[in-house]
Formats: structure tokens, C-alpha cells, sequence
């Protein structure tokens, strides 16, 4: 087994105790990347990141410096950046927030020029009250320093940032929620379309919105050039990724990895990343990319870590986190587990999610108490039909956003590879595990 | 005639740009034209296709919250599910409606609605009626597979006086708060939690207190929203109704009047594009408790000794008790010495048969239907007129009335909706804020009293008068750019402002934007029932029907009618002052009651005391019916067939839904009577004969025949006068069917008669050409254009102790219709006295303290409210409310103002004793009424 050597982009400063001040960030060689983009043209700092094929890092996975595109013919008055990172087990922007604040600053910046955009807004999950607290701390510090604000280094370039703290719904970290909620108004994801909010975002005005971990990657990009950025990987998956590692096993965390050259096995086996499963035990699934993507298997696992090569086993990196599941998860739990969430987060807004959401977890946890029916298998893989229609990958859709949707991922995963754990559950009246 | 035939209008494709490109999409295989941009729900409606809903409505902005109307369609990736109710029709687009894909959906989604909808139709309001149900049976599954427990919540509760909320049966389609925020600009009821716990509620501590509350009852999919007053009192198919119209305010909104065994259970609005859009205000949509009400008059009454007791008596002696003295007075004193006032309850019919009986039998031109509460007459009708529409379409509205929210409630839905959407600007000339404030490009808050100044400088593009806020003067003048040089593109909506602020000077102002802006049309914003109808039918000083003046329409109507008064009549102002003068001997009251609605109490009160002889028709007996010597009870709307005329000079029908109470008669007939006992048979035996002789004699109602007014077509009213070329009557092509999910409980017209056509109309010509003539030898006279004479009374300055008043209508006043419903009665507002902080503040008063105000014509304790909308130097006032507070009382304002002044100036003295400090140093003091008093 062998781990890429590739150098850390986004988390060279994480080791250090006080990686979150201005002080160390310079001593790193912090606002070069700024420093740099100012001496280029905005164009030719887009043209840059476009090169970088840097996939957004949020979970669609849609490149960056494309999105930048279809905007840049006209005047922007928004760059928002999404820092709702809320799903469960997902907890690598988290990381950037506390750790390496300044990075995500200079990034933004960095975009803001390439953009000409004047005023951004950090969306922060809420309940990161200390990201919250850093990311404020070293805006301070950066308007003092002359890095955000009034004519950024004598450039004759302006722009304001906000830190806005969510309010404890998941949903707003879809984009057109988040906007909403920016807004003032509920956590509602808009009607598509417009599919992106580029034309009609914030305030109904243009906006860009990009995720922490893309923003985070923009200095060294421009630090180092577009070349040495797609050095990494391979195909459209350049550069390094952070994957937030969870569940049972040996060093759970957030590894930054190279994008392709690591497989899912690499991360959860080798003894410097993951460092294999939990008390040695055997491995059962893994969820690969947050709690929407369908699970994958044991024969799975040399995937390698890159988004058309997972996309080939009809799911996705998604959010980057990645759970292991070994033998003696109940995976009717498991399934149970995930809608709970989905069920407590869904907006409501639309039928089938809302009330689908509420019945699907009713009906699992029925299952888990040892009182479901073998007939309850269909009914949950037929409601799931409900949410997204053929209960395939990429899902099909009846509702306004990809929450409902995303909901019979797990679902469906659970049945189609661990029937016979709902099956004992009915049998016995009870879950086995306990 | 009853006319059992509801229409709907489909808002939707009036919001696609008119000059949107056809487009050709295939649904289910059919080629279908649509407008470029249309939703597809829309488009497949037309095309006859049904798409089923919940979240949708053709008047709102699309949500795709329920998801119910899932359709395939084509797309570059395949066919996918997509919802019609926002989907925007493209050329070439494939849509199927009925695969076996769009079945599941349907199925699933009816399926999770059920999850959690308690299956209490047996004891639901809108089990019969129910789009849920309804959609159930025709889309959903047989069954549900839903064994667990639903969702349970505390069941029903009051979110107001009239609406309460059952969260369980809620689908969470949020018709109700898009309804309250996007239409009405209220947001009190929304939704909170998230989720399957997701309510709709109003927010801790408040109500739903909007006076469109009705409407979200109206348009909610399931029973989550019931009205108080139509609660459990029938069940939707023992329900019969008839199309007519609201005669509440002048705007004349259509509704479906339900009754069940001649009592009126229900009203709901009908989409009348032109009108009301689906819409009514609480008011109009809950008011039909009144024709149920135990205090109906249902027999005639008489005095039978001066200073008796009403009682009971016959038609016949009432009406000879009548018919003999006002023959005597007419016999002694001549014609003048009697007057008529009011008439704003009766039709069009009714107004014009007792016009005729005034002033071709008892000789009297001193006829008003309005009680000093609105404009000049001659102003109304002569001044160029526009729409709702073209005032909702116009570049800029400028507007100077009283708050439309108040008075006219749903032609403030119609302006709100018209400025959200952009492309309208309002300029608003208003000495207090008001409900459209928010949204006005400018707000200019003029001094009472200066109105005709502040538009004169408005006009010649000066700097503003003093008090008025520089940049609202600046942002009024670019606004006002968008009407073009001559003012074509603006529709100025005139009303009464304040009734402390003499009509004559709404007048004068009317005058100078007419004299600026030639191109400006007018929007008269008369409030009062059938006021419009009652002016164009004559019931006014000088004014004979058709909108005519007197002298010009003297040989025209002498001919048909015979001789008529030699001058011209006295107002209502004048009225009451010569009753107590001695010169007016007896006075009608047509649905009247000076003493609730004068502006002036204390002169209605001495007026009706000291004349001799006082008649009130009404149908209740209000305050100032109670004074009269023989009241004679009177049919109403809904209860007699006829037509309304609406502040756009649209004549609509009403239709007759129920039989009046006990004895009482349609106004028309109670004329015919009382003109044969006076020896004057009128020749018009029933509505429809008194139509055709209206149609025959009133220039500005030529060619707007009976046979016009019935085309189906025409349910929206046609408007008079015709244009002189034929005109398509309703530009709706009809839809074959309704759509039951907009407006549940409105019967589709399927199921009541054939689908509605366009009907066509057009003026004869004659009343173009004043030579041309009908039968007799005299020429058909012109109606009144513009310009007319306006007398404005002079204002004097105000001095630095005094606030001068404004007094505003409020919808929820103590008028009689309040007080005999029930579920209203308890809405009534309370008079306070508002007041710019600062000015307060100088008495040491905020909002809670109490306040004496004086004017020269009497005193009044107040409750203060300190609101910043009201600018320094003046106070408000409500009219006709209740006072709040120890002190009581009613009337609120009207025991303020002076008739005939032009301004009402008060001061404020705190009850401590302290009164108004001057606002300047002003150079000699005055001494105070309070300090002259005690002097």
C-alpha cells in the first residue's frame, strides 16, 4: 500500500498550535497567493483557477473557475461562500474554519478580485462557534493588515467581507436555502429553475457561491500555478482532497489526500491515514461521500478517490466523508439512523420529502423494534420510488431540492445489499445487535 | 331573474407579456398553442386539460410546494418528472399527463398527503367541496398504507375574531401565507417549524387581524381554515347560489352569494378580472349576517301622534301618512321645502325611480346621495374617467384619498399588486401615512387644505412647499416624469382625503391636476355602496340621469318626465341647514343616517330635531331612522334583481338570491307607490321596464341595453359610457370549466349552465351627435365633461397653537352594518387621537395618555397615540368610531367638525391643564379657547 507523497495544499499549517493567527499565517507564506493575484489581471487570475480544474468541493462537484464563467460576462454584485457544513460525519470545512482561517480569507479574496465582486458573505453553520469566532478574529486582522477592505494592498481593489453564523437547519446548506436564509427569510430552497444562482441569487442579483474547501485551495493555486495543481491527480479530479474519515476505525480524522492516486482502501487501511478497521474486525460497508450517496462493499474499496471513477459505481465523494461500517453495525439501525436525520431536517416544503421523510422513519424504526412485516421491505423501497422516482443513481427527482431524494440513498443500500438483516429483524421481533 | 351562472377569469394569462410569441407544445400527443412563458398548468387548462393541484393559484406566484402536479416532460436528458405549476411552455415541448410514471407520482403523493391528514370529512366545512377529497377520489390511491400514528396538534384555534385554524387537516400548501404576505402585505400568518411539524400560525401575541383574512378561508385546499360565521352552518351541497355583486364600497366586487332555506349562509369572491380578481375584503365577504338579522325592519312603522312611539302599520297608511304630507308641504311651500337624501343602498333602478319621483313628482332638485362625505357631483362625473385596470397598468397613479385599505379595501389589493409588480409608480398626496405609504415612489404629506397648491407646484416642477420632506418632493417629480408631458400616463385616484377637509377643496385640487395634466384620467374613490349609480341616476343637486346637469337636461327629461324644479337644489349640507332654518319642511332618508355619516353630528342632530316631517326607507333601524315619523322597510341587495354601478362607472348585475324579510319592498316600488298617491303614475312597472326607460333617456348609459347587460359576456359589468366603436365585453375566451381548486364551493359552470362567450356591445351613436334624436323633438343632452366651475371656500392660516385634523373613514366603524353582525361587531375600531411624537411630546403626553381636543365647534377626550406617520402640525382622527377610553362616546371626530368649514384647526390640552405649546417662538402669543374661557 502506498500513500501518495503529494504535497498538503489546503492543510500544511494544521500541526501548528497557533495555525489560526496572522502571525503564524505570514511566517507560512501567507498572502503571497494575494499578493500575487493583485500583480494579474482578474481575467487572467480566473483564467488561472479555470486551468486548476478545481472541482468544487461541496458535493456537487462542479468546477469552480466554469461556474466563475457563466457569470463573468456581467457585473457580480455577490460572492457568497457556503460554510454550512452540517451533514453528519462531514467535518472537514469545520477543520479549515478553526484551524487555518486566514487561508479561506485570502482565498476569498483571491476570488473576489478574480470576480470583481465588492461584497462577500461567509455562511458559517452555527453551531461552529468557534470557527465562527476564528474566521471573525482573522477578518479583523486581515482588514487591519490591509488583506480585505479599502484598496487591499495598494491595489486599488475593495471588497467587504460578512461572517454570517446559520441558524441549526442542515437545509440551508443547499445553495438557494442558504441564500434565503441570507436573506432573512426560512431556510426554503428556491423553485429551479434557475438551477445555479447565478443569474438570480442573493437579492435577485448574480452571485457566485463556492464552498470553504474550494475557496481554501485558491493561494496555492495561485501561489504555485494551475500546472502544478493538475500535476495532482488525474482526469477532471485534480489536486488534493480533504476527506473527513469516520465510523469504526482505527484514526478517524480528516486526511487530505491525492485526488485518484488513493483509493477508498489507501485511506481506511494504510497505516499513516485511516489504519484499518476498528479492533481488526471485517468491513462491512462505507458510506462515500456523506449520508446521501449510496453505500458501497468490501469489493469496492480500490476504487481510487475521484469523482467520475466513483461516480462509475452509481455514487459519489459528495461532501467528502467517508464511514466505515464494520461486521457488526445493524444496518437496519444504520438505515434508521440516517433518515432520522433526514426526517429532522427536512424544510418541509415539499410532500413527498416531508411526509415521506417522517414515514420512512417511522416505518425503519418499526423494523428495528422487531415489529415490522416483510411487506414493509416494498412499502419502504416504494415510498422511496416516491422520492426519487426509480430509486436510481444520480436520483430522479419529485421535489424542489436533492434533500428528499437523497434520502433513499441509504435506504435502498441498506436493502438491496443487507436484506437478510431486515429479514432477521422480522423474524426475530428484534434487532440482533441489541 | 336569477342568474345561477359563476364565471372565472384566469389571472395568469393576463400576466404572460400580451405581446408574448405562440409558442406549439404537444400535450398527451395534442398540439396545443400557448403563450411563450406561460406555466404549463395554464396552458394545459385552456387546452382543456386538468393537471390536478393544491399549492397552485392562478393569482399567485407559483411555490411547487405540494408537488401534486407532476407531469413528464421532454427534456435535452430524457423525460422527467417536472411540475406544471411552474414549468414555462417552450416551443417544441412534449408534456404527458397520463403515464403510467406521472399515475405513481400522483398516487404517492395524495398517498403522503394522507399520511398525516385526519380523515374527519364527516365533520369537516369543506368535506363536499374539498379539493383534497376531490382529488383523492379522481388521483389517488384506493388505500392508504399508513399504519402509524398521525401528526396531532391542539385543534381548533382562534387565530382572530373570524378564523380559526386547524393545523391537523393542514397540507402545508401555504396559499394562506403567500396570500397574506404577497397579496395582501401582511404577513401574520406563516409557517414555523420545519419539516412534518411544520403549522401555519400566527405569531406569539398577535392576530390575524387583516381585514382580508377571508380570503385565505376561501382559497385553502382542506379545512385547516374555517370562518367563524359559516362554521357548521351547512353543508356545501345543500347550498344554493347566484352571481352578483358586493354593494359594501363602491368597488363592486363579484361574488357567489350561497343561501340555504332563504337565510344567506356564505359569500365568496368570483374572479372578475377586471375587478376584484377573486378577492373580498372581511367586510364585504362577511356582511350577509345583516340580511339574516333579527333587527331587520320587516313591517312599516309610524308615529301616529307627534312624539309617539314607532308602531307597526300597514303599507297602505304608511305609505298615505306619507304621500299626504309631503303633498301638503309641496302644496304650501312648494317642491323645495322637501329633500332627499342619500341613496347609495339602492340599485341603479331603484335610484333612478326615486330621482324621478324627487324631482319630476315632489318637485325638489334638493336630492343628495351623499352625506358631505364625498366630492362635488358635477366633479365625479364630469372629469375624464379611467379603470382599476387602466390605473393598474398606468406609468404613475397619483393618488389623493383617504387609506384605500379602509375604504376601499380590495381596490388596495388591485394598486398594491399593480406597484409590487413594478412599471406602476404612486404618488401619493396624503397629510398622514397611509397603507399604500410603504410602497409609494413619493409621499407627499401636504398641510389640509393645500392640496390644490402642493399639486400647482407639483406641476410646474418647483421646489416644494414648506413641511413637505425635499426628497419626496424630488422623487415625486421624477415619478411623476413617467406620465408624459400632458399627463397621459397617469390616473389620479380621487377620493376624500379627510372629511375635516371640505370636498370643495378635493375639488379645487381635482381641477388644477385636470388644468396640468390634460392627459390625466380619474378614478373616483367614493366609497359608499352605490354611490356611483346613485349619481349617474341623478340623485344629486343639479344632476339629472345619465350624468347630465340640470339646465342641460331640462327639455330632454321634461319631455319624458314633465316639468322639473326650476333651480337647482340644495347639498346635503344645505339640507340639514335649511331644516333648521324652517325652509326644508320634510326630509327622506334613502338608506340614510346624517347622524352616524354627516361629518357635521351636531348638525344632523339639531336638523332632524327641528324638521317637521322625516321618512327614513332603510332596512335597519339606524340612529338617525329611529328620529323619523314613518320609516318604511326596505329590500336590499341580494333580495331584489337590479344593477350596481362601480366607482369605474361599470354597471354589473345583482342578482336576487333571497326574499326580504316580512314586509319589505324594493325601493323602486315604494317610489311607484308613493308617486301614484301623489297623482303621478310612474310609467316603469318593474326593474327591467325601468332599465330600458334608463337606457332609452341616460346619455352616458346609451346603447347598454337589458339584452347587453345579460350576454354572458358581460358578467364582469360593462362599463358607461360605451366607446363609440363595438367592443368585446370580457376578454376572457372561457375556459370550458373553472378551476375547482382556486376557489373550492364555487360550483363549476358545467354543472350550471353553458360556458360563458364574449359578448359584443356597442353605443347607438346618438348620444355623439346632439342633434340626433329618438322620438321626441328634443335633443339628447351631453353628458358633464370637464372642465367644471369649483368654488373652493377660503382656508385660513394655522396659528402655532393648533394641529389642524384629518378624519378617515375605517373600515370596521360604528356604522349599523357592524352592529347586527355578530361575527364583526366586535372588530369596530376605537377613535383615538394620533399625533407626531414630537407634538405630543410638547404636552408631556405619549402613546396611553389622554388628551382634551377642542375645536370651535366642540370637544372630544381622547386616548393619544404617538405615530410618527403623522406629521407635525396635525392630528387624526377617526370618523364614526367609538371612543376608547373612560371618557366613551361616540362619533369619534364628528363632534369636531364644523360644516362648511373648509379646515378643521383643534388644540390639544392634557387633561393636567396644560395645553398646546407653539411650535415656534411665536411673536404674540394667542390665548387658548381654555384660557379665553376662563377669562
Amino acid at each position: 500500500m502506498v500513500v501518495s507523497e503529494a504535497p498538503r495544499i489546503v492543510t500544511s499549517r494544521i500541526g501548528f498550535e497557533d495555525s489560526h493567527t496572522l502571525v503564524r499565517y505570514l511566517d507560512t507564506g501567507g498572502y503571497t497567493g494575494l499578493r500575487k493575484a493583485l500583480t494579474m489581471t482578474p481575467e487572467a487570475v480566473a483564467a488561472e483557477v479555470d486551468g486548476a480544474s478545481l472541482l468544487g468541493r461541496g458535493g456537487a462537484g462542479f468546477p469552480a473557475g466554469r461556474k466563475w464563467s457563466m457569470l463573468r460576462k456581467g457585473p457580480i454584485p455577490y460572492l457568497v461562500v457556503n460554510g454550512d457544513e452540517s451533514e453528519p460525519a462531514t467535518f472537514k470545512d469545520h477543520l479549515l474554519l478553526e484551524k487555518d482561517p486566514h487561508q479561506l480569507v485570502e482565498g476569498v479574496v483571491i476570488a473576489a478580485y478574480a470576480l470583481q465582486v465588492a461584497r462577500v458573505f461567509i455562511y458559517i453553520r452555527g453551531e461552529f462557534a468557534l470557527g465562527l469566532e476564528r474566521v471573525q478574529a482573522a477578518l479583523n486582522e486581515a482588514y487591519a493588515q490591509g488583506a480585505v477592505g479599502r484598496d487591499i494592498f495598494g491595489s486599488g481593489f475593495s471588497v467587504d467581507i460578512v461572517v454570517h453564523p446559520g441558524a441549526g437547519a442542515y437545509i440551508c446548506g443547499e445553495e438557494t436555502a442558504l441564500l434565503e436564509s441570507l436573506e432573512g427569510k426560512r431556510g426554503y430552497p428556491r423553485i429551479k429553475p434557475p438551477y445555479f444562482p447565478a443569474a438570480i441569487g442573493l437579492y435577485g442579483e448574480p452571485t457566485v457561491v463556492n464552498n470553504v474547501e474550494t475557496m481554501s485551495n485558491l493561494p496555492w493555486i495561485i501561489t504555485n500555478g494551475a500546472a502544478a495543481f493538475t500535476a495532482l491527480g488525474e482526469g477532471r479530479s485534480t489536486g488534493t482532497r480533504l476527506f473527513a474519515l469516520a465510523g469504526q476505525v482505527r484514526n478517524p480524522g480528516v486526511y487530505e489526500v491525492e485526488m485518484v492516486k488513493t483509493t477508498f482502501r489507501d485511506l481506511i487501511y494504510a497505516p499513516v491515514l485511516g489504519g484499518g478497521v476498528l479492533h481488526g474486525r471485517e468491513l462491512k460497508a462505507v458510506i462515500p461521500g456523506g449520508v446521501s450517496a449510496p453505500w458501497i462493499g468490501p469489493a469496492q474499496l480500490d476504487t481510487p478517490l475521484g469523482q467520475d471513477e466513483v461516480a462509475a459505481l452509481d455514487t459519489m465523494l459528495g461532501s467528502g466523508s467517508i464511514v466505515v461500517m464494520d461486521e457488526t453495525t445493524c444496518m437496519v439501525r444504520a438505515a434508521w439512523r440516517i433518515t432520522r436525520f433526514f426526517w429532522r431536517e427536512s424544510c418541509g416544503q415539499c410532500t413527498p420529502c416531508r411526509e415521506g421523510s417522517g414515514w420512512l422513519e417511522k416505518i425503519l424504526r418499526r423494523i428495528e423494534d422487531g415489529v415490522g412485516r416483510e411487506a414493509d421491505l416494498d412499502l419502504l423501497m416504494d415510498t422511496c420510488d416516491n422520492l426519487a422516482p426509480g430509486v436510481s443513481w444520480p436520483p430522479q427527482q419529485t421535489t424542489i431540492c436533492v434533500l428528499g431524494p437523497s434520502i433513499p440513498s441509504s435506504i435502498a443500500s441498506a436493502i438491496r445489499m443487507f436484506r437478510d438483516d431486515f429479514l432477521v429483524h422480522i423474524k426475530e421481533g428484534g434487532c440482533p445487535h441489541g | 331573474m336569477a342568474d345561477p351562472v359563476v364565471t372565472s377569469h384566469h389571472g395568469l394569462a393576463s400576466r404572460v407579456a400580451p405581446d408574448a410569441a405562440p409558442v406549439t407544445i404537444t400535450i398527451d400527443g395534442v398540439p396545443v398553442e400557448a403563450a411563450a412563458g406561460e406555466f404549463l398548468i395554464a396552458a394545459a387548462e385552456r387546452a382543456g386539460t386538468f393537471i390536478p393541484r393544491f399549492c397552485y393559484h392562478p393569482r399567485m406566484k407559483p411555490v411547487g410546494m405540494c408537488r401534486m402536479c407532476l407531469v413528464e416532460v421532454s427534456t435535452p436528458r430524457g423525460a422527467t418528472l417536472q411540475p406544471a405549476c411552474y414549468m414555462a411552455v417552450a416551443e417544441g415541448m412534449e408534456v404527458v399527463t397520463t403515464s403510467e410514471k406521472v399515475r405513481k407520482a400522483q398516487d404517492g403523493v395524495l398517498e403522503l398527503l394522507l399520511v398525516n391528514h385526519p380523515l374527519d370529512c364527516p365533520v369537516c366545512d369543506k368535506g363536499g367541496e374539498c379539493p383534497l377529497q376531490d382529488q383523492v377520489l379522481a388521483y389517488g390511491p384506493g388505500e392508504s398504507r399508513f399504519l402509524e400514528e398521525k401528526r396531532h396538534w391542539a385543534k381548533p384555534i382562534p387565530i382572530s375574531e373570524l378564523v380559526l385554524l386547524d393545523r391537523e387537516r393542514c397540507i402545508q400548501c401555504g396559499r394562506c401565507v403567500r396570500f397574506a404576505a404577497e397579496i395582501a402585505g401582511e404577513a401574520q400568518i406563516d409557517f414555523l417549524g420545519r419539516g412534518d411539524q411544520t403549522e401555519v400560525n400566527i405569531f406569539e401575541g398577535a392576530s390575524f387581524s387583516s381585514v382580508f383574512s377571508g380570503n385565505t378561508v376561501q382559497i385553502c385546499p382542506v379545512g385547516a381554515l374555517t370562518a367563524t360565521p359559516y362554521r357548521f352552518s351547512a353543508r356545501p351541497w345543500d347550498l344554493d347560489q347566484v352571481e352578483s355583486t358586493c354593494t359594501t364600497c363602491a368597488l363592486g366586487c363579484r361574488v357567489a352569494v350561497q343561501s340555504s332555506a332563504n337565510r344567506a349562509t356564505r359569500m365568496l369572491g368570483v374572479d372578475s378580472d377586471p375587478v376584484n380578481q377573486s378577492w373580498l375584503c372581511d367586510k364585504g365577504r362577511f356582511g350577509y349576517e345583516s340580511l339574516n338579522s333579527g333587527d331587520r325592519l320587516v313591517a312599516p312603522l309610524r308615529r301616529r301622534t307627534p312624539g309617539g312611539e314607532l308602531e307597526p302599520v300597514s303599507w297602505s297608511e304608511a305609505l298615505s301618512a306619507v304621500a299626504d304630507r309631503l303633498g301638503a308641504i309641496r302644496g304650501a311651500s312648494g317642491g323645495s321645502a322637501l329633500a332627499v337624501l342619500g341613496g347609495a343602498r339602492l340599485s341603479n333602478e331603484d335610484a333612478y325611480a326615486w330621482a324621478r319621483l324627487a324631482k319630476a313628482v315632489l318637485g325638489t332638485d334638493s336630492v343628495d346621495a351623499q352625506l358631505g362625505d364625498g366630492l362635488p357631483a358635477e366633479v365625479v362625473l364630469g372629469l375624464p374617467r379611467a379603470t382599476v385596470d387602466e390605473a393598474c397598468a398606468a406609468p404613475v397613479v397619483l393618488l389623493l384619498s383617504g387609506d384605500l385599505r379602509e375604504e376601499l379595501p380590495v381596490l388596495f389589493l388591485r394598486l398594491r399588486g399593480a406597484l409590487e409588480e413594478g412599471g406602476t409608480r404612486l404618488v401619493e398626496l396624503s397629510s398622514r401615512a397611509t397603507s399604500l405609504t410603504p410602497l409609494a415612489a413619493a409621499s407627499l404629506a401636504y398641510r389640509p387644505g393645500e392640496a390644490a397648491a402642493t399639486v400647482a407646484a407639483l406641476a410646474a416642477g418647483k421646489g416644494g412647499p414648506e413641511g413637505i420632506d425635499p426628497a419626496a418632493w424630488t422623487a415625486a417629480l421624477s415619478a411623476l416624469e413617467g406620465a408624459g408631458p400632458d399627463g397621459a400616463g397617469m390616473v389620479v385616484v380621487l377620493g376624500r382625503p379627510s372629511l375635516s377637509e371640505d370636498g370643495a377643496l378635493v375639488a379645487e385640487a381635482a381641477a388644477a391636476m385636470a388644468s396640468a395634466w390634460p392627459g390625466a384620467r380619474f378614478l373616483p374613490a367614493l366609497r359608499r355602496g352605490n354611490v356611483m349609480g346613485a349619481l349617474d341616476m341623478g340623485l344629486a343637486p343639479g344632476i339629472l340621469p345619465g350624468r347630465v346637469s340640470l339646465a342641460e337636461g331640462r327639455a330632454w327629461f321634461e319631455e319624458a318626465w314633465g316639468p322639473l324644479p326650476a333651480d337647482r337644489g340644495r347639498d346635503c349640507a344645505g339640507i340639514l341647514r335649511g331644516a333648521v332654518e324652517g325652509s326644508v319642511e320634510a326630509i327622506v332618508l334613502l338608506g340614510a343616517d346624517p347622524l352616524g355619516d354627516f361629518p357635521d353630528r351636531a348638525l344632523a342632530d339639531e336638523a332632524l330635531e327641528k324638521v317637521g316631517f322625516v321618512v327614513a326607507v332603510d332596512a335597519f333601524l339606524s340612529p338617525s331612522a329611529a328620529r323619523a315619523d314613518v320609516v318604511l322597510p326596505a329590500a336590499v341587495h341580494h333580495e331584489r334583481a337590479g344593477t350596481t354601478t362601480n366607482i369605474e362607472g361599470r354597471i354589473s348585475r345583482t342578482a336576487q338570491k333571497l326574499v326580504g324579510p316580512g314586509q319589505a319592498w324594493p325601493d323602486w316600488m315604494i317610489a311607484s307607490e308613493l308617486a301614484a298617491r301623489l297623482g303621478t303614475e310612474l310609467p316603469a312597472g318593474s326593474v327591467a321596464e325601468l332599465w330600458d326607460e334608463i337606457e332609452r333617456l341616460a346619455p352616458s348609459h346609451a346603447g347598454i341595453t337589458r339584452a347587453a347587460l345579460e350576454a354572458p359576456g358581460a358578467r364582469d359589468g360593462i362599463v358607461a359610457p360605451l366607446p363609440a366603436s363595438p367592443v368585446s365585453l370580457s376578454r376572457r375566451g372561457g375556459p370550458a370549466r373553472i378551476d375547482p381548486v382556486a376557489t373550492p364551493g364555487i360550483e363549476s359552470v358545467e354543472r350550471q349552465g353553458a360556458p360563458p362567450r364574449a359578448g359584443l356591445a356597442e353605443r347607438s351613436g346618438v348620444a355623439d351627435d346632439p342633434a340626433a334624436t329618438t322620438a321626441g323633438s328634443v335633443g339628447r343632452p351631453r353628458p358633464l365633461g370637464w372642465p367644471q366651475s369649483v368654488d373652493p371656500p377660503h382656508v385660513g392660516p394655522l396659528d402655532n397653537y393648533s394641529l389642524r385634523l384629518v378624519s378617515g373613514r375605517h373600515l370596521y366603524d360604528e356604522g349599523v352594518l357592524l352592529e347586527v353582525c355578530p361575527s364583526l361587531g366586535a372588530l369596530a375600531d376605537r377613535a383615538t387621537a394620533r399625533a407626531n411624537p414630537y407634538d405630543l411630546d410638547r404636552l408631556g403626553l405619549t402613546t396611553g395618555g389622554h388628551v382634551k381636543v377642542r375645536s370651535a365647534r366642540g370637544s372630544l377626550v381622547l386616548e393619544t397615540v404617538a405615530d410618527a406617520g403623522v406629521p407635525r402640525g396635525v392630528v387624526t382622527i377617526g370618523f364614526n368610531l367609538g371612543v376608547a377610553g373612560e371618557a366613551g362616546g361616540t362619533g369619534g371626530a364628528a363632534a369636531l367638525i364644523g360644516a362648511g368649514e373648509a379646515v378643521v384647526d383643534v388644540r390639544l390640552e392634557s387633561l393636567s391643564g396644560r395645553t398646546t405649546v407653539p411650535r415656534t417662538p411665536a411673536p404674540k402669543p394667542t390665548p387658548t379657547p381654555a384660557e379665553e374661557e376662563g377669562a
